[in-house]
């Protein structure tokens, strides 16, 4: 795959989402001895893990092992946190997002993500959607009503809030709340998609909504997710990676990992020995 | 314990367990218990037996001018009878015209009391005839602490023009009220256009940016900016800032509503900053996080996510400002000039009513119409401020029950 190139985002030439000479297998992200401290305590140590294009890749691991942790370095959401000490490299697309000249917000709007609360704005239900659009400078009312029924739709929620897009989003259900919140992740055409836990906080229906979408959704982007839910890493997942104690444990297929994998630690966590 | 040694003693009786109907001893179980949670009960309550007891008592002597009873003509144009007058009065009248307590007045005879007050009404005739001669003035006619005369303009005699005058101590009391209320809205206005900016970007920094070690210094900091005494503060107006906005701006009054309301400003900075920040503070930290990952940058997403939603605890703190601004007084007292004229421009000296208020009540007569004006001014600035309060309170409660049930 081309280098892009973040800190230049003119220059970036955006690949058309039906793809073509890449294999759909192409790493997108490239995780390179990656550790990080919460002051002197380590949450991930040398971690290295290739995500692949296009496909859905779950983090899996017992609570605290740092997921979420490895998740949120992928948009550099631990940057906000204080007294956060990076090592090693992470690059997208060839591109190191931990080097220095790198425009962090347009990194974020590249690399969406859904968290594990659904946390609409209390806005409406059209101004949660035109935010991310907003702050990217988009005045045009007409192309940002086009994008906020283009993202309400693939996040599946168009039918449900059509007659009421300026109501507060806050009065929506936790399963359509955290459908706007996927809307909203994807309105500013992210390539990448993290989802922390998106479906833990929800009944089951809700949740598999939320999983069906992320099927039909991985046409077009790449999906990582953390998830509690071994079943769920099972049901929509392509690959997985075992994470334990800030360590990367085993990284495979979600088939092999579930079936026949490789250490004895995975084995014991995904049947439910420990964690 | 006791079924190991049964194995070896013989059986002895169980010991004898209290009846179930021990159970029901009464309400007051614990009588000094009850007592202590009662009294501190009682305690909690002061607060707000204070306050009506501040308001009753305040408002009380403020009262016959808001009916419409006081009437300050009526001494004037009243107060010669001829003598048969007198003879016709009731004990009752005859006590109220001497202005007798009832034990004074019983401690005399009816006929004596007669007797007094016809010398006084004597004495008062000739002296009204000698005034009359003197300066034949319409203004003795008027009842200058009735509503029309508290509020409306009043054409006094040698004024080319009706005026608000206040002037409580003259020939001629005029209790205009209007330049003060002018002069306490221009310092209050000052006062919270100065603060609301320097408090608010304060509290969207210590409670969006600031790194935990600097919210430890700065926070402590700026609350203590509430301990410093308004004398002091006062002081600091009138000698170092009026001196410096002179230079500056170069207005013809040193000591104006603009330096006043400068020096307020200072002053309601740490309210206004507590209740923002408060507020701020308490917004989800999923909304912040919700906006940064979209790509908005970090002033983006606290101007644009934060601070919309802690909105109303920005318009409290405004309102708590503008109240503690209002009732404030040592500082404006010191700072604004005290020219009680009616002046819509900034740089003019005003006086505020809560310093009208503090330099006058304490030589007044007691109980006279200057006295009950001031009263009722202070009644005024007492509701004011109960109101502010009682907003800002209700609208930060609210916030902080919508910002919990939602983060």
């Amino acid at each position: 795959m081309a280098t892009t190139d973040l800190t230049n985002p003119s220059a970036v030439a955006r690949r058309s989402p039906s793809g073509d000479a890449d294999s759909p297998n192409a790493p997108l992200i490239e995780i390179e001895g990656l550790s990080l401290y919460y002051g002197p305590s380590a949450a991930l140590r040398n971690i290295t893990l290739s995500i692949p294009e296009r496909l859905v890749t779950a983090f899996i691991g017992p609570s605290g092992c740092g997921k979420s942790t490895l998740l949120r370095c992928l948009n550099r959401l631990n940057d906000a946190v204080e007294n956060v000490r990076i090592e090693g490299t992470v690059r997208i697309g060839g591109c190191d997002i931990y080097s220095p000249g790198v425009d962090v917000t347009e990194l974020r709007k590249r690399v969406g993500m859904v968290f594990q609360k659904a946390n609409p704005f209390p806005k409406s239900i059209y101004e949660n959607i035109a935010y991310g659009l907003r702050v990217r400078g988009l005045r045009d009312r007409k192309l940002m009503d086009g994008i906020v029924e283009r993202s309400l739709r693939s996040a599946a929620l168009w039918d449900e809030v059509k007659d009421r897009l300026h109501a507060s989003a806050l009065g929506l259900s936790g399963g359509q709340q955290q459908r706007l919140c996927i809307a909203r992740a994807i309105a500013t055409r992210p390539e990448i998609l993290l989802m922390d836990e998106p479906a833990s906080a929800l009944d089951p229906v809700a949740t598999s909504k939320i999983e069906d979408l992320i099927l039909a959704l991985k046409q077009e982007f790449t999906i990582v997710i953390v998830t509690h839910n071994m079943q769920q890493a099972a049901r929509i997942s392509d690959y997985t990676a075992f994470l334990n104690q800030g360590e990367l444990i085993e990284f495979n297929t979600t088939s092999r990992l579930f079936t026949n994998p490789a250490k004895q630690e995975t084995e014991d966590y995904v049947t439910g020995r420990f964690g | 314990m006791s079924d190991a040694d049964s194995v070896t003693t013989p059986p002895s009786p169980p010991p004898a367990k209290p009846p179930w109907h021990d159970l029901a001893r009464g309400r007051v179980a614990r009588p000094g218990e009850w007592l202590v949670e009662k009294g501190i009960f009682a305690v909690s309550l002061t607060a707000i037996v204070m306050i009506l007891l501040i308001f009753v008592f305040v408002g009380r002597e403020a009262l016959p001018i808001l009916l419409g009873q006081a009437d300050s003509a009526a001494a004037r144009v009243q107060r010669i009878l001829p003598p048969e007058d007198v003879d016709r009065m009731t004990p009752s009248e005859l006590r109220a015209a001497l202005g007798l307590s009832r034990r004074k007045f019983a401690a005399r005879s009816l006929e004596e009391q007669k007797a007094a007050l016809k010398e006084i009404y004597a004495v008062r005739a000739e002296a009204d005839r000698n005034g009359a001669e003197a300066i034949p003035d319409k203004d003795s006619e008027v009842n200058t602490v009735g509503w029309r005369y508290l509020i409306l303009p009043h054409q006094w005699t040698g004024y080319s023009r009706p005026e608000f005058i206040w002037q409580p101590v003259s020939q001629i009391q005029k209790f205009n009220v209007v330049p003060l209320l002018v002069g306490s809205l221009k310092v209050t206005l000052v006062a919270v256009l100065f603060a609301l900016p320097l408090a608010l970007g304060a509290a969207l920094y210590v409670s969006q940016f600031a790194s935990r070690r600097l919210r430890a210094w700065i926070k402590p900091a700026i609350e203590m900016l509430a301990g410093v005494p308004s004398v002091v503060l006062g002081f600091f107006a009138l000698f170092v800032l009026a001196a410096a906005l002179e230079s500056v701006f170069a207005f013809q009054s040193r000591l104006n509503a603009f330096v006043a309301g400068i020096a307020l400003g200072v002053a309601i900075i740490p309210v206004i900053f507590a209740l923002a920040e408060e507020a701020l503070s308490a917004v989800p930290r999923g909304y912040v996080e919700g906006a940064l990952a979209v790509g908005a940058s970090r002033w983006q997403a606290a101007w644009g996510v934060a601070l919309p939603a802690a909105w109303p605890g920005v318009f409290a703190a405004v309102v708590l400002g503008f109240g503690r601004a209002l009732g404030e007084t040592m500082i404006v007292l010191m700072a604004s000039g005290n020219a009680a004229i009616l002046s819509w421009s900034l740089f003019d000296s005003s006086r505020t009513v809560t310093a009208t208020i503090a330099a006058e009540l304490g030589e007044v007569v007691f109980g006279g119409h200057h006295y009950r004006v001031l009263f009722l001014l202070g009644t005024l600035v007492l509701a004011v401020s109960f109101v502010a309060n009682l907003v800002a309170d209700g609208v930060m409660n609210r916030l902080r029950r919508r910002l919990a049930s939602s983060s």
